[in-house]
């Protein structure tokens, strides 16, 4: 009856897992290079269907399952390729089931390889439930209010709109809704590809050797030919923060929205504290900015943070302390306000005092790698980061590769991004099933979900003229203006800068950063063409439909003034 | 309504360009830098002549740049439009006082152009030395104050001792935090608004929790300045928008609102009187029946109130498209007749060939001391634009025919509209004319704008029941004009002889249309 149902689903979706559990049997079946995303776009399907497919599977492969001593309530859904060839309970096991961690174990049923994932806390990690997810959210709230607030902007349309609320506790549950959503999804498409999800935190005993479970008697043993690392982050508290969760909160607490306070101090001006500025001011906050540094929004391509501040923080209800430290944050209590010591960042002289109703500590985050058993195996957290080469193989005290161990995502701090650990989950599986496989994170992309967003790819100016220096080439820059967008300006939104650095000699991008309407999606083009090496010269013939956005980048491209032509490639002429 | 009669432009007739970058002169900001040889300042020019300080929107330059003479190096808000601003020597950009979305004082310092490389870096070190003063941020909550202290707003000077009075009695805030008064504890869009408003916070009692200072505690303090110095002219000018205005709420002004608030206080300074005179209008009627075209009704609603046409604001974004891509579209379909004669240009051509007999009431008084007679006859024309209003000029409005001065007048409020105006199509004028009549007002009274000799209300022209000459009862149209005028070089008998002289132009109006 089962199969029944399944067989009646059209979505090619449980077809591509079919095929793909039959990968390691049926070889002619081939395997869908986009299987990852088959998983992850199951959003349409609820749990019934991943559990029909699943059951299906487990009819099919149960002679495979003879694996002992699993979790007995994944024991039936087994049936994750071939028993582990060289006497290990599984090929690769995961400790971290977030972004990275279901990146990598979704490649790795891909590629054959026997995997299970451990998780600890809740599928899906930060990102899903304590970060980037939630926040789009509230962002997508906020972005609607501020159209619906912005006067002028509607007259502009010829639209009248009568005073815009909202409603505290259901813009809470609309970021609640959604990373329970996304948390579901990404269960089943690792149960319904036949991933073992093992409960509990896990402790590395030695070499390929771990156990998980709740830290008791009870915990369980399992051997693996190779290990991922996937454990994240966490909020970065710094010292003299008193976090209660009430009025001194970090990023996981703002999430759930709350309370909306009147006024509240956002401690670090970047990605993080630039979203929830976004959010708090359409909701009505007024926001004080505490930067460390001494201009707001650090990390961003200077010019792109220019004018990003120009919009997204002079006209706001926002005003900011650069150069100093908070050091010492008192939450409310007995009627006093939130009380912030300011000390300057250089003399540590105190410097001011602030009294607002919150505080919200956007400082950056921590790598989470306590309990993990590092030191089982002989491996020094570097301010708790796992130290890692350029293939993610983690590197011991003795500055010597451990044999079968990785680490991806925030716990070994290259790129804190959810899509950069993924990246570096399937990396590492590559290079598990043979292909080496180095990853170039100069091709990985990052956003800021503003209103309007930012996105950048690559170098900011200031690297690559320093790279240039180094080595010897020249550097150009060519910009685009979202004003001299049709699409853009139909939608009264021309505030806006396209940005390319790249090298005239040979049209290489160096880096591309974008403020302006649906920035953060339309930087793709640009990390596509350096990931893929795509030049400028040749890019520039690629045809973009009228009126969109996407020309903001072909203008850019246009634009560029390149010394070489086009290589040969792009003239082959095509048959239409 | 009300608000339409008001005018903020002080006409100097011969300001010549040359202000954009004038050197010091009147203005009032310390100047605390010593002055190389070769280091020169840039000072924040005035765009016009009612400008007391601009914002920069963005500097085109950055430090370290090369300028050439000509090039443009910052762009400046005024009250009125952006504009480039452009470096009259060659040189580099050194240091920059003034970031980005702050203000500052016209004529205050607001850059550094060093003549060559080398000098770069001392005059970085100036920069250093006479820190923030000028260009401090708001990064300090307790500097924005200073920084407003020095800006010769008459809102600001007018505010410090009414509210500061007010602390007295009403106790500083009770915040624990402001350390019996001496620290201001705001929150942040307080401090904006104080800053835009020329509030000093100090003075400010907190309303919001522990006493902090809030948004509404600025407007409130605002207004209470308002009422202490004198009610009529502030209530005259509240921006009175014909829909879209939230009830009970507190608006501040824009920056052309507080230019015509500032405005309208400094007429206070002048001893005004007011003629009137009812001119019959049969003829000039006809002849504008004869030339007209229908776009000439059609274009001063939209201007007066672009707001309650929903098919105008529909169309806005569209005409921005077209603006942009300049399409052939644009053209044809905002033409103007070549032979389309507006009554605003029939208006001005009268008004400006009855001065040509009366310079008297075209002079104007600059130092309470003499009489400048304008060489030119500029007549600056009230237009109400979203939110505010400015006086394009149609100069040499005389010697002009009228079928260019109506071009030129559509011209004019494309680009009051789109905020384009120059200075020198606003702040030259040297007689303006207000007209209601449209609306069906049939006298009204205006306030003389400040620089300038002479206003005329237009009212109405009607259809009234006159007797005549011959003992008859007749039917006439008719209108009411009001001219306010500086009693210190314009008399009585000079008006009355001008209003005689236009009354003839208008009732016989063949002069008109040579």
């Amino acid at each position: 009856m089962q199969s029944a149902i399944s067989l009646s689903l059209s979505s090619p979706s449980p077809v591509a897992r079919f095929a793909v559990n039959n990968a390691n049997n049926v070889c002619n079946l081939g395997t869908p290079r986009s299987l990852r995303f088959c998983g992850l776009r199951r959003e349409a399907f609820d749990s019934s269907a991943s559990f029909d497919a699943s059951s299906l599977r487990s009819a099919r492969f149960n002679l495979h399952s003879k694996h002992s001593n699993l979790s007995k309530v994944f024991a039936e859904l087994k049936g994750n390729g071939t028993p582990s060839s060289s006497g290990f309970d599984y090929d690769l096991v995961i400790i971290g089931a977030g972004v990275g961690g279901h990146g990598a174990a979704l490649h790795a049923i891909e590629k054959g390889l026997k995997t299970a994932i451990i998780e600890g806390d809740v599928v899906g990690g930060t990102c899903v439930n304590r970060g980037c997810v939630p926040s789009k959210a509230l962002l997508a709230v906020s972005g609607r209010m501020r159209e619906l607030q912005n006067e002028h902007h509607m007259k502009s349309f010829g639209l009248q709109v009568a005073a815009a609320g909202y409603d505290r506790q259901g813009v809470a549950d609309h970021a609640n809704n959604l990373a329970s959503k996304i948390r579901s999804n990404l269960t089943n498409s690792m149960k319904a590809l036949g991933v073992d999800i093992l409960t509990g935190s896990g402790t590395i005993l030695g070499p390929q050797k771990l156990k998980y479970g709740k830290g008791d008697s009870g915990d369980k043993i399992v051997t693996a030919k190779d290990i991922i690392i996937a454990t994240g982050s966490v909020p970065l508290v710094p010292k003299g923060i008193e976090v209660d969760g009430n009025s001194v909160i970090t990023s996981d607490h703002a999430l759930k929205l709350e309370f909306v306070p009147e006024w509240i101090a956002i401690v670090g001006s970047g990605y993080i504290g630039l979203e929830f500025s976004d959010v708090y001011t359409a909701l009505g906050s007024e926001v004080t900015f505490i930067e460390a540094l001494d201009q707001l929004m650090p990390g961003f391509d200077p010019e792109i943070g220019k004018l990003a501040q120009r919009v997204l923080i002079n006209p706001r209800k926002i005003d900011s302390h650069t150069g100093v430290f908070a050091s010492k944050i008192t939450p409310a209590k007995d009627g006093k306000p939130v009380q912030i010591e300011l000390i300057d960042a250089k003399t540590k002289e105190p410097k001011d005092t602030l009294e607002v109703d919150a505080a919200l500590i956007a400082t950056g985050r921590a790598p989470f790698t306590q309990g993990l058993g590092l030191e089982n195996i002989n491996v020094q957290t570097q301010r708790g980061f796992v130290p890692v080469d350029e293939r993610m193989r983690v590197i011991d005290g003795n500055g010597k590769l451990v044999p079968h161990l990785y680490c991806i995502g925030d716990a070994n701090g290259k790129m804190m991004l959810a899509h950069a650990a993924s990246a570096q989950g399937i990396s590492v599986v590559e290079q598990l099933s043979g292909h080496d496989h180095v990853l170039n994170h100069l091709s990985i992309p990052a956003a800021c979900f503003t209103h309007p967003e930012i996105s950048m790819v690559g170098l900011t100016e200031p690297q690559a003229r320093e790279k240039a220096e180094k080595e010897g080439f020249e550097v150009s820059i060519a910009k685009t203006s979202f004003k001299a967008n049709t699409k853009a300006l139909a939608e009264n939104e021309g505030e806006g800068l396209a940005k390319l650095i790249y090298r005239p000699d040979n049209g290489e991008i160096l880096g591309v950063h974008i403020f302006g309407l649906h920035a953060a999606d339309l930087i793709h083009e640009a990390s596509n063409a350096i990931a893929m090496g795509t030049r400028i010269q040749d890019i520039k013939f690629a045809v973009h439909a009228h009126p969109t956005l996407s020309e903001v980048l072909d203008e850019l491209f246009k634009s560029a003034k390149v010394k070489v032509s086009a290589s040969s490639k792009v003239a082959e002429p095509v048959r239409v | 309504m009300s608000h339409s009669h008001l005018l903020h432009t002080s006409f100097i007739p011969t300001a010549p360009p040359s202000l954009r970058r004038r050197l010091g002169g009147s203005a009032p900001t310390p100047r605390p830098h010593q002055i190389q040889s070769k280091i020169r300042e840039i000072f924040m020019p005035a765009l016009s002549s009612t400008m007391t300080e601009g914002k920069i929107v963005s500097w085109i330059k950055s430090e370290g740049d090369k300028l050439a003479k000509g090039e443009s190096v910052v762009v400046v808000e005024s009250d009125k439009a952006d504009m480039d601003v452009e470096s009259f020597y060659d040189g580099y950009l050194a240091a920059i006082f003034v970031d980005e979305g702050l203000s500052a004082a016209v004529g205050s310092t607001i850059a550094l152009l060093a003549e060559s490389e080398d000098e770069i870096a001392l005059a970085q070190s100036q920069k250093t030395s006479s820190s923030g003063a000028v260009s401090a941020p708001p990064a300090n909550n307790n500097d924005a104050p200073k920084v407003l202290d020095e800006m010769p707003s008459p809102v600001a000077t007018a505010a410090t001792p009414a509210v500061q009075a007010s602390v007295g009695i009403l106790g500083s805030s009770a915040h624990p935090a402001s350390e019996g008064g001496k620290r201001v504890v705001a929150s942040p869009y307080a401090k904006k608004l104080a800053k835009e408003l020329g509030v000093d916070l100090r003075g400010v009692v907190g309303s919001g929790p522990n006493g902090r200072v809030v948004a509404k505690d600025v407007e409130a303090a605002v207004a209470a300045v308002k009422v202490s110095s004198g009610g009529a002219t502030v209530v005259a000018s509240e921006p009175a928008k014909p829909s879209g205005v939230e009830l009970g709420s507190v608006v501040p002004f824009t920056t052309m609102q507080s230019a015509v608030s500032r405005n309208m206080l400094e007429s206070l300074a002048v001893p005004t009187f007011r003629v009137g005179y009812t001119i019959t209008t049969d003829a000039l009627d006809a002849l504008y029946k004869k030339n007209m075209k229908s776009v000439e009704q059609d274009i001063i609603l939209q201007l007066l109130y672009p707001m309650s046409l929903d098919r105008e604001m529909l169309f806005a974004p569209f005409f921005k498209l077209r603006l942009f891509n300049q399409s052939y579209y644009l053209q044809n379909s905002f033409q103007i007749k070549s032979k389309g004669v507006t009554m605003t240009a029939l208006l001005a051509k009268a008004t400006a060939l009855a001065l040509v007999k009366h310079p008297a009431v075209n002079s104007s008084c600059r130092d309470g001391k003499s009489f400048t007679y304008n060489s030119h006859i500029n007549v600056a024309v009230a237009v109400a634009i979203d939110g505010g209003l400015i006086t394009p000029v149609l100069q040499d409005a005389d010697k002009i025919d009228i079928y260019s001065l109506s071009r030129k007048w559509k011209e004019l409020v494309d680009k009051a509209r789109a905020k384009q105006l120059q200075p020198n199509e606003y702040t030259t004028g040297t007689f303006t004319l207000s007209n209601l009549g449209m609306f069906g007002v049939d006298r009204f009274d205006a306030i003389l704008p400040p620089g300038t000799g002479a206003i005329m209300a237009v009212g109405a022209s009607q259809p009234t029941v006159v007797g005549t000459k011959d003992g008859r009862i007749g039917m006439k149209t008719q209108m009411q004009v009001n001219v306010t005028a500086d009693h210190r070089v314009i008399y009585g008998a000079d008006l009355a002889a001008f209003l005689q002289t236009l009354a003839k132009i208008i009732e016989d109006p063949k002069d008109l249309t040579l």
